[in-house]
């Protein structure tokens, strides 16, 4: 059906905020009907989703699909251009699925002070932000989603998040603010630079790819452009040392603010270097490469450390997400289409298995009250075994286990760094995927030490003879379709391989050959 | 030489209502109000007399003194549809602090004739008045508040330092008029370039310049506004902090880029160390405000400096681009229009029960009244140059005409405004926080919702609607930007 591939990315992205829109002019008093408007339209944005799964061409991963393009502010040349290729549609589908999910989730669960109608507004406002980010193909459009996902987040953890919210959520918004203005800054450098004349001038993230590849941004230009650009990506991601703010957001962040967080919001800057950095840029990414990839080295070192010293169950999953990230770009530093898909696949793995474990602290804190894990004190195995089963498929998935969902996008990008793109030092690479076999015996580490301190164990005198409820009905429909991705991918890696490898391949090969 | 009364329609219908609310208003005893009813009626069939000019063409009158042209045009819309919010918002705070009410009215309106004759002077002699209309009432109407001392003080600051102000324009323009022969912005500028470097010359250029930054209330000529503000009525330091900086604006861009472009080596970097300045002084002493006003005086500060920034693109070789920066200043201006006037109408509404105007009393409003929330939100993200609100256009048409510019000053101009930028959002973000989290100090009761009266819920609405709309389609308004510009070629 023609329509469809023409409103589909449309439809995905809108929807959402059509229905933040529905949910604010609502009574507040209309609880159910908040809440299933809510629900209707995520849902029917997800149902978008996998039509659009449907009726994409596999065939021709590569090119756009489902793309449109029509004026939007013809006075500075910005248009309203989208389209997914096999990069973009998994993390779509993904963000579609989780927020979705978040919806399902906060139907019973939803921290003090409670009030849905305002939450499940900027839940879905937020969800509009994701989604735009990843099938805009103008950097006007793109920066102008990238900033919406900030106020629905600030007030997220500014109004629903923990004690400390005050601090972690303006640290959020002010971190991830200099960072993409200074992007902006470097989005319009290259505008400046696309054409000698005003005319010529473009925003257009593919034509912009066309002239990278012909090399139109090289030099000193293309060094600096790149540094301010991967700023702002590098933020989001986040980088080591730009890391900061994340355990304090994660940390404050609700339960699905979290999820969210790490699941869609961090993937946004690992994509915006896979799809406008590296092929717009391609000359100073070979410069940087070798930078990028040390950090990255030197995050899932870092990320692991600070995992051991944890006490908090929520704060010792940020930082596990600091290290999983750093994976990611250890992947795309090596500008390897074997890189590349294993930082895609990365970034999906990530976004599934993260959240799982966001929301199993979420509800873990639910019933507790407590993510103390000293607090927590073992047995929990015993106390709720079904919660406790979730939690280690969750954390060993996490740790990389072959056969789940986290094994592949680390052992690639490992593969990957062994042999990374020509004129690039194999040595020092090698070297850094050293270093992260060194971080997946350190993660491993970290995750079963987790377990044994929350699972094993006999069940504390404080929380036994405590009515502590195992998973609920509703911790089950929002949960089942990560638990099955979290085997499926592992078992089969190429659900998401054979999407990415067309067009990493297409885009890729010869950028970096 | 026959007079155009089509060109000068608008400016007479002000004109008209303003003296008709004076006299009516003496025959009134009781309903004062209908001077309220008067000027909206009279400001709304200004508008329409201003729609008949529109795509007429460009018509000169007054030997070339006064010029009806689509950048004027676009500047009066933008002045009416100030007056028309600042009127709404007036309707309810005037009613109910004071006798004078045709007198308010009269001033506001006479003033905003002022503010409809600036974009379309075209020579020194004519801004100069156009601006002493704006400024002369301006001085009555901040002191409206006559038992106050702030009120007072207020007043005497704004009136002492316009009238300096006005004082070292003067002279720059008679040393102009002296080195030039001519007060037309247009044989001025080809007697300058003509004259060349001639320091005296370059001098008279910048008193005038001057003269205009404190309108503008770029620091270091700032100092009068904080005071001001805060002394004024709540609806007139909305009108100071938008129309009449916006004023300011247009007669900056006249001399600057019409009369003087051939000093432009001279005044664009000067402009680019007063942006750069005026930011930073605005944004950092807004951090330290606890007054709701005074803080948004302070960003009104910090927002002049980013509009200053085009200014410095102005010595650009490239007439495309500074046409650029031309446009990125009437951009801005009219975004910013609409969002501090939105943010004035709900400090209005707020003030009526709180006179004491504190950040403190906007604590927990947002639950209070849920639709305010969202659009005082709305109004200060805009302010702050996030998306979807509207602001963040402005701010991008500033960034780009100055990268536009490319130069290493600009490009440094540019990474400070970016810099400042997450400055700014520090304070918007921590009101728009305290809206919806704060609560009020200890053992005070929750206050009631917030009464909202029609005129001020419109005006509220209105921005509102315009702040949202314009940042998901900026093109609906500001693709009449391109059409208004003054720029020639060299």
């Amino acid at each position: 059906v023609e329509w469809f591939d023409d409103a589909a990315l449309t439809l995905a992205v809108f929807l959402p905020l059509l229905g933040a829109v529905a949910v604010a002019v609502l009574p507040r008093e209309r609880d159910g009907l908040v809440r299933g408007a809510a629900l209707t339209f995520s849902g029917l944005a997800l149902l978008v989703g996998v039509g659009m799964l449907a009726r994409f061409d596999y065939g021709a991963g590569a090119a756009m699909q489902f793309e449109v393009s029509r004026s939007w502010i013809p006075s500075i040349g910005a248009g309203y251009h989208v389209g997914v290729d096999g990069i973009a549609l998994p993390l779509l589908v993904l963000s579609l699925l989780l927020s979705t999910l978040c919806v399902v989730y906060s139907w019973r669960i939803l921290p003090e002070p409670r009030n849905p109608k305002a939450f499940l507004a900027l839940l879905l406002l937020l969800e509009t932000g994701m989604n735009g980010t990843f099938v805009a193909l103008d950097l006007v459009l793109f920066f102008v989603f990238w900033e919406t996902v900030l106020i629905p987040m600030y007030f997220m953890i500014a109004v629903w998040g923990g004690p400390r919210r005050d601090y972690a959520s303006i640290k959020f918004i002010l971190y991830t603010l200099i960072g993409s203005v200074i992007m902006l800054l470097g989005f319009l450098a290259i505008w400046l630079r696309s054409s000698p004349d005003a005319a010529g001038r473009t925003f257009d993230i593919l034509a912009l790819q066309e002239m990278g590849a012909a090399a139109r941004f090289g030099g000193t230009f293309g060094t600096i452009v790149f540094a301010a650009v991967a700023l702002g990506f590098a933020v989001k991601v986040p980088v080591w040392p730009l890391h900061t703010w994340l355990p304090d957001a994660h940390t404050e962040a609700p339960t699905v603010g979290s999820v969210l967080l790490a699941g869609i919001l961090l993937k946004m800057g690992t994509y915006g270097f896979v799809r406008i950095a590296l092929p717009v840029l391609p000359d100073a990414a070979r410069e940087w490469a070798p930078v990028i990839g040390v950090l990255g080295a030197i995050a899932i070192i870092y990320g692991s450390l600070c995992c051991l010293a944890q006490r908090d169950v929520k704060r010792l999953i940020a930082y596990s997400s600091v290290g999983h990230m750093g994976f990611v770009m250890l992947g795309i530093a090596t500008l390897t289409p074997l890189g590349i898909n294993a930082a895609v696949f990365g970034m999906v793995a990530h976004g599934v298995v993260t959240g799982m474990l966001f929301f199993l602290a979420g509800s873990m804190h639910e019933r507790y009250h407590t993510r103390d894990i000293v607090e927590l004190g073992g047995g929990m195995a015993t106390l709720m075994p079904r919660l406790a089963g979730v939690f280690t498929l969750a954390c060993i998935a996490s740790l990389g286990l072959p056969g789940l969902a986290g094994f592949w996008g680390e052992i690639l990008a490992l593969l990957a760094a062994w042999n990374p793109a020509a004129g690039l030092s194999v040595p020092l690479f090698r070297t850094l995927a050293a270093v992260g076999l060194l971080g997946t015996l350190l993660t491993a580490g970290y995750f079963l030490w987790l377990l044994q301190r929350v699972n094993l164990g006999r069940v504390p005198d404080r929380w036994s003879g405590k009515p502590l409820g195992d998973v609920a009905p509703i911790e089950v429909a929002a949960w089942s379709p990560l638990i099955v991705l979290i085997v499926a991918l592992g078992f089969a890696p190429g659900l998401i391989l054979w999407l990415t490898s067309p067009s990493v391949t297409g885009w890729f090969t010869d950028l970096f050959a | 030489v026959a007079i155009d009364f089509h060109a000068i329609l608008p400016e007479l219908v002000l004109a008209g209502t303003a003296l008709l609310v004076l006299v009516v208003d003496l025959f009134v005893e009781r309903a004062k109000v209908v001077a309220s009813w008067l000027s909206i009626a009279g400001t709304l069939v200004a508008g329409v007399a201003l729609a008949t000019l529109v795509g007429a063409g460009t018509r000169v009158s007054f030997g070339g003194s006064f010029v009806v042209d689509n950048y004027a045009l676009l500047f009066k819309g933008l002045f009416l549809g100030s007056l028309l919010l600042v009127l709404l918002m007036s309707q309810r705070y005037i009613n109910a602090g004071t006798a004078y009410q045709g007198e308010f009215y009269f001033l506001v309106l006479s003033s905003f004739v002022g503010m409809l004759l600036m974009p379309s002077s075209r020579d020194l002699l004519m801004l100069f008045l156009s601006l002493e209309i704006v400024s002369a009432t301006g001085f009555i109407v901040a002191g409206f508040r006559k038992g106050d001392a702030r009120g007072n003080e207020g007043a005497l600051k704004f009136l002492l330092i316009g009238v300096l102000s006005t004082a070292v324009m003067l002279f720059g323009m008679s040393l102009v008029y002296g080195f030039t022969g001519s007060l037309q912005l247009g044989p001025i500028a080809e007697r300058l370039a003509q004259l060349g470097d001639e320091p005296a010359a370059v001098m008279s250029v910048f008193l005038v310049v001057t003269g205009f930054a404190f309108k503008v209330s770029a620091a270091p000529f700032h100092f009068w506004a904080p005071d001001t503000y805060e002394g004024s009525p709540v609806p007139v330091a909305a009108y100071l902090s938008v129309a009449s900086k916006a004023a300011g604006f247009a007669g900056l861009l006249q001399v600057t880029f019409v009369a003087f472009p051939s000093y432009a080596r001279y005044w664009a970097p000067a402009f680019a160390v007063l942006a750069a300045f005026t930011m930073l002084l605005g944004n950092v002493i807004a951090l330290a405000q606890t007054n709701m006003v005074r803080l948004l005086a302070y960003s009104s500060v910090a927002q002049a400096g980013y509009m200053l920034v085009p200014f410095a693109v102005g010595s650009s070789a490239d007439p495309a681009v500074r046409e650029e920066a031309f446009q990125a200043v009437l951009v801005y201006l009219l975004i910013y229009a609409f969002t501090n006037l939105g943010a004035f109408a709900v400090v209005t509404l707020v003030s009526q029960r709180q006179p004491s105007n504190l950040i403190a009393d906007y604590a927990g409003l947002a639950r209070r009244s849920p639709a305010l929330g969202v659009a005082m939100t709305a109004f200060l993200f805009s302010l702050a140059g996030i998306p979807p609100a509207a602001g963040w256009y402005a701010k991008f048409v500033i960034f780009k005409s100055a990268i536009n510019g490319d130069s290493l000053t600009l490009q440094l101009l540019v990474v400070f405004m970016a810099v400042m930028t997450v400055v700014a959002l520090f304070y918007y973000a921590g009101v728009a926080r305290s809206l919806w989290l704060g609560t009020p100090p200890e053992g005070a009761p929750e206050p009631a919702p917030q009464p909202v009266s029609p005129a001020l819920g419109t005006a509220i609405a209105l921005s509102a609607a315009g702040v949202l709309v314009l940042g998901v389609l900026p093109n609906l308004l500001v693709q009449y930007a391109p059409v208004s510009t003054l720029v020639a070629g060299p």
